[in-house]
């Protein structure tokens, strides 16, 4: 297989940028910024030993933004014609003509753009070059190793090998013009575990930007089938309240609600549960929070910016106290605050602020401690469903997870839910795990809640 | 200029593509042992306009284009796809897919028979990708205004107006080539609230296969704008919701989100095939009260989730899953029908030429029953009367599966009293229809506005249901 297409060289993205800039300048444009984003994917996906389907694939997509003097208009396509590119100008330029003016856009202050885009090791040159039978026999590994791990495991959804390749290139009428690339590695094994006609699946996976320091594929599989089999026999338990221990990965969604707080847009909009506490205690002050855009190898680590401005690393929770907003230069503006580097943006949509690297600094409790601390409470290992309220804060969603008895692991528990407040939750962590990874670009080591409501049978 | 309102003739004008070259691309695509094999054209143009703030300074217009192509080969699937539609781009899609097959020597030559699909759900004489983004401005600042009129705690308003006008054409080796236009249209608005410090947020909207006309019909915008103002309201005054196992009286229409999580997608013919479904094994056996016939239904006129065609080329249909309580059937794609022996049922659909088919649902809901609504209120001590919710979420293999409410109240004695705040309920989906005892008269479809996630891919969706009393599903409040 992966005999696909060679892309546009580098050199080719820069001059359909360049002269998507120019077309839309001469179309009546005051200021013109735009993304090419160029990605390659290979996936396999192996079921029961056999494989079950790859996929090979090959995009680029160039989003441009255009200002005439207050009014602006966006766009993205995919045909990167000479023709298609000036026609797509021109368009965007009179779509904006018909929108409303709003002061506070635009490009951000020449001043504040990147001067430099440091290499942070983002990318791997196996990502370029797909070897189907390796990412086969990966995935084979992974759920090979799963399956023989227990004899209750007689089903799988099977393993996923996939990697990608991407070419991500920024330029704007202010002069700025850079480029980078990056790459990802992804093993994810989800085996299904059967006993007394009741099933449980689980998965775990490992992730990387370099092929080499992916996880062992076998080790990931028993992971998932020691994290699936440990699912079997759940029960409910009474409706109570208790403290509450989230595992990393659930911890993270923790974290992920907090971001959503904590980005521009959120805050002008008054959607934030967090508006106006700046420099307030919103988390205990074992919590410190911290959004890093040049960790290097991070998931989400980039030189610059949506913008052209440069990541940078930012204390959001010092502490306890909010330290910052995560800001693009929008939202910045509207809050009469600096941007902080946050730009994001998917291509044909406007820059909006989000996380680069955003985890919880590692505590000193080890999990087992943390476990160990209560009588009786309960371990998230999952949740489900959508339960939180961005603008209260109130928060009620569905679990899974292991129940905790005089310290230890008793049984596990489903078909239960949790549900609190985030602001009283992240003020009532009484303990930070040290088992902080980063596994993906929101992380968080193990944390438990003092209380929350738990509604059962 | 190719002209997007004729798709048969779309694709081979703008690309120059004939039916020779796809018929010989499906013959690269078959070269090996396979079973199968298909390519589909997508042509996608969307516009979004949005307003916050009082102003509508976002308009945006994407254009998305590209051709999947795909071989099936026993249980195997192979999947190329390209955003540069060319002859040459087609065949390379067509051999790399075709790499799944492992064993040479099955060459099939393929005749396409053109056709349009049969039925005809969503022509319109006007589709709402030819909005002037005057008049969509309008109707944006209409809805400002109407929210911020309605209430002065109103606050903000963020509405935006979706539009989408779709074109595909499907090449199969069967010999099917059809082509379908599909528009989409969605309205949504939110408000925020704020009294003496307390915030809150109402979203509401809808939407279909119509023309812009159909939110100015009888004002629904202004309708969408007081019913997402109505909810931020009523939610400053909610208190915290109950926790633990109680009776629920779910509204009709929205609320048919049940359906979809419960039952629908434990249904997926991918997830009984490969026995990860908690429904597996239950074909034929009762799996819900004898109250309940529960029906996925793609041929409703003008509906978020319905196609003439779904994404292989199947005219979609009418498939009764439940029928008074027993389980009838599953929904189906071609690799999952094939391999289960079973008839087709118009489901297999994808998010874009980027992905591969999987059996989806379209519009799921609950056939009416005979109790009056109000009957069914006053029936109940103590419990939860839900009306309207956010998002769901459903693990297939245990069938545990959850919904959030943002619109609640609690019922007392046989009457809705206070409202509650949001909470999420979590049931089993194999017995929580069995615990219906009361199906009301009033059976209604959602307004438009779903968006179904599966394996990282989004589909349009409708739902609906009458209302219905469950008499025992866990409610996720903080009130023990």
């Amino acid at each position: 297989m992966s005999t696909a297409a060679p892309g546009l060289r580098p050199e080719e993205l820069r001059a359909a940028l360049l002269s998507t800039i120019d077309f839309a300048m001469r179309a009546g444009a005051t200021a013109a910024d735009a993304v090419l984003v160029q990605q390659a994917t290979f996936a396999a996906a192996v079921r029961l030993g056999e494989i079950e389907k790859l996929t090979d694939a090959r995009e680029k997509r160039l989003g441009l933004r255009v200002f005439v003097g207050e009014r602006s208009a966006l766009s993205g396509t995919a045909d990167l014609s000479r023709g298609g590119l000036a026609r797509c100008a021109e368009d965007t330029v009179a779509l904006a003509r018909v929108t409303q003016p709003d002061p506070a856009q635009g490009l951000p202050d020449r001043t504040a753009l990147a001067t430099e885009a440091p290499d942070l090791d983002l990318y791997d040159d196996a990502a370029a070059a797909p070897s189907p039978d390796d990412a086969i026999a990966r995935a084979r590994e992974a759920e090979g190793a799963a399956l023989a791990s227990d004899p209750r495991l007689t089903n799988s959804e099977g393993a996923e090998f996939e990697q990608a390749a991407a070419t991500i290139a920024y330029a704007s009428s202010l002069g700025f013009d850079g480029g980078y690339r990056s790459s990802v590695f992804d093993l994810t094994v989800q085996p299904v575990a059967v006993s007394d006609g009741h099933m449980q699946r689980d998965y775990w996976y490992t992730r990387a930007r370099h092929l080499a320091r992916l996880q062992d594929a076998a080790e990931v599989g028993r992971r998932a089938a020691a994290r699936t089999v440990r699912r079997l026999g759940g029960r409910r338990v009474p409706t109570q309240e208790a403290p509450v221990v989230f595992e990393p990965e659930v911890a993270a969604s923790l974290l992920r609600h907090l971001a959503g707080a904590v980005v521009g847009q959120s805050l002008y909009r008054g959607t934030s549960f967090l508006l106006g506490r700046l420099g307030e205690r919103i988390a205990s002050d074992l919590v410190t929070v911290v959004d890093d855009g040049r960790l290097p190898s991070g998931h989400g680590s980039r030189p610059f910016d949506a913008e052209g401005l440069p990541t940078r690393r930012t204390t959001v929770v010092d502490q306890g106290r909010l330290a910052s907003y995560l800001l693009d230069t929008y939202s910045a503006r509207r809050l009469d605050l600096a941007s902080t580097g946050n730009a994001s943006r998917a291509v044909g949509d406007a820059p909006s602020a989000a996380p680069t690297n955003l985890y919880v600094a590692a505590g000193t409790t080890s999990p087992e401690s943390i476990i160990a601390s209560i009588d009786r409470g309960l371990l998230v290992t999952e949740l489900i469903g959508f339960g939180v309220n961005p603008v209260t804060g109130d928060y009620s969603r569905g679990a899974a997870g292991l129940w905790i008895e005089h310290g230890e692991l008793a049984y596990p528990v489903e078909e239960i839910t949790i549900a609190g407040n985030l602001l009283d939750m992240f003020r009532d962590i009484e303990l930070v795990g040290d088992d902080l990874e980063f596994r993906s670009s929101v992380a968080s080591p193990t944390i438990k809640i003092g209380r929350m409501t738990i509604a059962g049978g | 200029m190719a002209d997007s309102t004729r798709p048969e003739r779309f694709f081979s004008d703008r690309y120059g593509v004939s039916s020779g070259a796809l018929e010989r691309a499906l013959g690269t695509a078959l070269a090996r042992r396979a079973d199968y094999g298909d390519l589909y054209f997508e042509f996608r143009t969307t516009t979004a306009v949005a307003l916050e703030d009082g102003l509508v300074k976002k308009a945006s217009k994407d254009v998305s284009q590209g051709v999947g192509a795909r071989v099936l080969a026993g249980e195997k699937t192979g999947y190329a796809y390209s955003d540069d539609v060319t002859v040459a781009t087609i065949e390379h899609a067509a051999r790399t897919a075709g790499h799944i097959a492992s064993d040479a020597g099955g060459a099939q030559a393929v005749a396409l028979r053109p056709g349009r699909p049969a039925r005809d759900l969503y022509t319109l004489p006007k589709p709402p990708g030819e909005t002037a983004l005057p008049d969509a401005i309008a109707l944006l600042e209409a809805v400002d205004r109407e929210a911020r009129h309605h209430d002065p705690r109103i606050k903000n308003v963020m509405a935006s107006l979706v539009v989408e006008h779709k074109l595909v054409m499907i090449v199969t080796s069967d010999g099917t080539m059809v082509s379908d236009v599909q528009p989409l249209a969605r309205l949504q608005v939110t408000c925020i609230a704020e009294d003496g410090g307390r915030r809150q947020q109402g979203t509401y909207g809808g939407g279909g296969r119509q023309p812009f006309a159909f939110f100015l019909d009888g004002d629904r915008h202004l309708r969408f704008t007081r019913e997402a103002a109505r909810q931020a309201l009523l939610n400053l005054d909610a208190v915290d919701a109950p926790a633990g196992e109680m009776t629920v009286v779910l509204a009709p229409g929205w609320p048919g989100i049940l359906l979809h999580e419960a039952i629908g997608h434990g249904l997926e013919g991918d997830f009984n095939r490969k026995g990860t479904s908690a429904f597996a094994t239950l074909l034929g056996t009762k799996v819900a009260s004898e109250l309940c016939t529960v029906i996925d239904d793609g041929t409703i006129p003008n509906r978020r989730g319905s196609l003439n065609v779904d994404d292989e080329g199947t005219p979609t249909s009418r498939t009764v899953l439940i029928e008074r309580g027993i389980l009838r059937g599953y929904l189906q794609d071609k690799l999952n029908a094939r391999l289960m022996n079973m008839a087709l049922t118009g489901n297999g659909r994808r998010e874009s030429y980027a992905h591969s088919p999987m059996p989806r649902m379209t519009n799921t809901f609950m056939l009416a029953g005979e109790s009056a609504p109000e009957d069914i209120l006053r029936s109940v001590d103590r419990g939860l009367y839900a009306v309207s919710f956010g998002g769901g979420q459903v693990d297939i293999t245990s069938g545990k599966f959850v919904f959030s409410a943002s619109e609640a109240y609690l019922i007392e004695h046989g009457a809705v009293t206070r409202p509650v705040k949001g909470a999420t309920l979590i049931g089993n989906g194999p017995d929580v229809l069995t615990r219906i005892s009361m199906v009301g008269h009033d059976l209604a479809l959602d307004e438009g506005i779903g968006t179904c996630g599966k394996n990282g891919q989004s589909v349009p969706v409708g739902v609906g249901l009458p209302t219905l009393r469950v008499d025992a599903l866990t409610v996720g409040g903080t009130q023990a």
